[in-house]
């Protein structure tokens, strides 16, 4: 299996789906003749041409509508949001038209488009270049959100969601796309299948993109025996696979890169407390950032993300109490 | 041929049944006024009334393949473009028969045998999609044409001038239509917007662009034709602004009070249904005693397919679910 960064991954996806399929087209800001920012989109432009392969004008709004209307009549397009926060001027055309159009055509018309986006933090973007905002997107059914969390992830569920007759959110971790990975590229993963990515019995954690890092790292360091979950899709989530995984630990630790207000994570607390109420071995809980803007200072940003140590620390407290622990900056005062 | 496509192929040159499809849309707003004043239909209604000639010289160029987005002041296009008065009343009610199973609404109207996209009720919002539609036709390197048609207030919003410079410089095959009513919602274009030939910013996008008495269709014909003819011919986009008036209030809830005096009844000596009606009596194929004939048949036939539309079952429970995602999602 060769092995390849989380950017070519990305790139030779979209290249297998291309080859396979001429309605897929790709297009986006810089991301033809500058084969992208991020090299996420390298070697696209020459094998395909300008006709399947564009470079739009900075007009998120435009092109992200392009696509809706391209999809509805028979294409598959590709684009790039270069930062997820760029789709905010452009949430009406995702959202709003192109997630209703099946709905308001009465079935008739499907939307087989993927948004990719870069997300997250860690990279120094500061507070408008850095976000996850997975919650702008989730609300809306219609969507399917995902984020692939290493090299086999992006390049099995960027195929996946390019062949999927819906609107697709794909999310990808931008601290992960220079790390390397094994790829198979025969390899499916499909959408709303969570990945059990390291098995054990004493607890579960279910993390989504760059935390499923954190959360192998913080399972390798721990004494317990840790189950990690990377869940891949957000919407539709996989229900089974992490109910099934807390039943087996009776506990449950998710791990956002988010705000802690309004994350996916509750979706997950909610169910799992629902379905197992009474029988849980300490209460479910989530490790999340601060409601805070990203911060650019490095010793900040660093903070202000979950990492190992404090997963761990939180994880030792409530085996320890059997209570939730308070996050790092009510511990601190803050 | 289904009764939508035969509707279409009746109003192409006929100037007579151009006529009459104009008195059935007249007549079909004024049923759906009628209905949400008495409260039968329930939200919103947004009426077309003096813009009925735009509407039907649009739909009498396009073949039904070219698709078309249009807004929630649509009852008229849809019509025009052969959505029968059945489907579209029955959607407006909320019925099951309705043309998106009464999941749509008066703002939602859809019928993509007829090029019909579902109608969008954000302003300007299908603007980008039409662009996309013709970027679609581009590389699949077919003749097809996408048309965005979008009130004067659009022309104030980013997804407009967006789309206007993606299409001018990717030379999309697509025709943008400002069907300019002279108001924006409850604002005269004037106390929104610094120019009052709106057409004139598609020169800032190195675009084609001419206005046109939107109350004459075949001034409407003739300058959307040549659009087409443009765009199909692989020469690129083509901005046009029809200058129309709406004659009703933004929507139900508005009585337009805030309209200049005179204004309405200078529009009206120009109404579409006027010079529709003086034109079919040139064609020398309908007489003023046929005529009155055809607008009380038309009347009655607007108040039987209410009447049809009123006992149309419900949509199930079960339709809420459907049609979200290609296969259903439990959660």
């Amino acid at each position: 299996m060769p092995a390849m960064r989380v950017r070519q991954a990305i790139a030779t996806a979209i290249a297998d789906e291309m080859r396979t399929d001429p309605t897929v087209i790709v297009f986006g800001e810089d991301i033809a003749a500058a084969e992208g920012p991020f090299k996420t989109t390298e070697g696209l432009l020459e094998e395909f041409g300008p006709i399947r392969v564009r470079d739009t004008p900075i007009s998120e709004m435009a092109f992200t509508g392009a696509a809706v209307g391209a999809a509805t009549m028979g294409l598959k397009p590709v684009i790039e949001i270069m930062f997820m926060e760029f789709l905010g001027v452009a949430l009406d055309q995702l959202v709003t038209e192109g997630a209703k159009m099946r709905y308001l055509s009465n079935g008739k018309l499907s939307v087989p488009m993927v948004v990719r986006a870069s997300v997250g933090g860690g990279l120094g973007f500061g507070g408008q270049h850095s976000q996850t905002l997975e919650n702008w997107v989730a609300a809306t059914p219609g969507l399917k959100v995902l984020s692939p969390s290493d090299a086999q992830s992006a390049y099995s569920l960027l195929r996946a969601a390019i062949q999927d007759p819906d609107p697709v959110m794909f999310l990808e971790p931008r601290v992960t796309y220079a790390e390397r990975g094994e790829v198979d590229t025969n390899l499916k993963m499909e959408i709303g299948k969570a990945r059990v990515v390291k098995q054990g019995k004493d607890l579960t954690i279910v993390a989504l993109g760059q935390m499923t890092n954190i959360a192998r790292e913080a399972a390798a360091a721990s004494s317990l025996d840790i189950e990690v979950i990377d869940l891949c899709t957000i919407v539709p989530w996989d229900k089974k696979t992490v109910l099934a995984s807390v039943k087996k630990t009776g506990r449950l630790v998710v791990v956002e890169e988010q705000p802690q207000s309004g994350g996916w994570g509750s979706e997950i607390v909610a169910a799992v407390s629902a379905e197992f109420f009474g029988e849980l071995k300490s209460p479910p809980i989530r490790i999340t950032c601060p409601n805070v803007p990203v911060p650019y200072n490095g010793g900040l940003e660093a903070r202000f993300l979950p990492n190992a140590t404090e997963v761990n620390y939180q994880i030792d407290q409530l085996m320890a109490t059997g209570k939730a622990p308070q996050p790092w900056w009510i511990r601190e005062g803050f | 041929m289904s009764k939508g496509l035969e509707r279409r192929k009746a109003i192409l040159s006929d100037p007579v049944a151009q006529f009459e499809r104009a008195v059935e849309i007249r007549e079909f707003e004024t049923q759906v006024n009628a209905l949400f004043a008495s409260g039968t239909i329930r939200g919103t209604t947004h009426l077309c009334n003096g813009q009925e000639a735009l509407a039907i010289g649009l739909a009498s160029v396009l073949r039904t393949d070219d698709p078309v987005s249009a807004t929630y002041r649509s009852h008229g296009i849809a019509l025009a473009l052969g959505l029968t008065t059945e489907s579209a009343m029955a959607e407006i009610m909320g019925k099951a028969t309705g043309c998106c199973g009464g999941l749509g609404g008066s703002m939602h109207l859809c019928d993509l045998e007829l090029g019909l996209l579902p109608t969008s009720a954000i302003i300007g919002g299908g603007m980008p999609i039409a662009a996309g539609a013709a970027l679609a036709f581009q590389v699949q390197g077919n003749d097809r044409v996408a048309v965005a048609i979008f009130g004067d207030g659009a022309t104030n919003i980013g997804a407009f001038h967006e789309t206007l410079n993606l299409a001018a410089i990717w030379k999309l095959p697509v025709v943008f239509i400002c069907d300019n009513n002279v108001y924006a919602e409850y604002s005269r274009i004037n106390l929104t917007t610094p120019i009052e030939d709106l057409h004139i910013r598609a020169e800032s996008y190195a675009m084609p662009h001419f206005a046109l008495d939107g109350m004459d269709i075949d001034v409407v014909r003739e300058g959307i034709q040549s659009a087409v003819d443009r765009a199909r011919s692989g020469g690129g986009p083509t901005f046009i602004e029809a200058k129309t008036y709406r004659f009703a209030g933004h929507s139900r809830a508005d009585q337009a009070l805030y309209r200049p005096e005179g204004e309405l009844d200078s529009w009206k000596s120009r109404d579409p249904l006027l010079l529709l009606e003086e034109r079919a009596k040139k064609s020398g194929k309908i007489t003023d005693a046929q005529i009155a004939d055809m607008k009380v048949r038309k009347a009655k036939e607007i108040e039987a397919t209410v009447a049809l539309c009123q006992n149309a079952p419900e949509p199930s429970a079960k339709t809420m679910f459907e049609n979200i995602w290609s296969r259903k999602v439990s959660q």
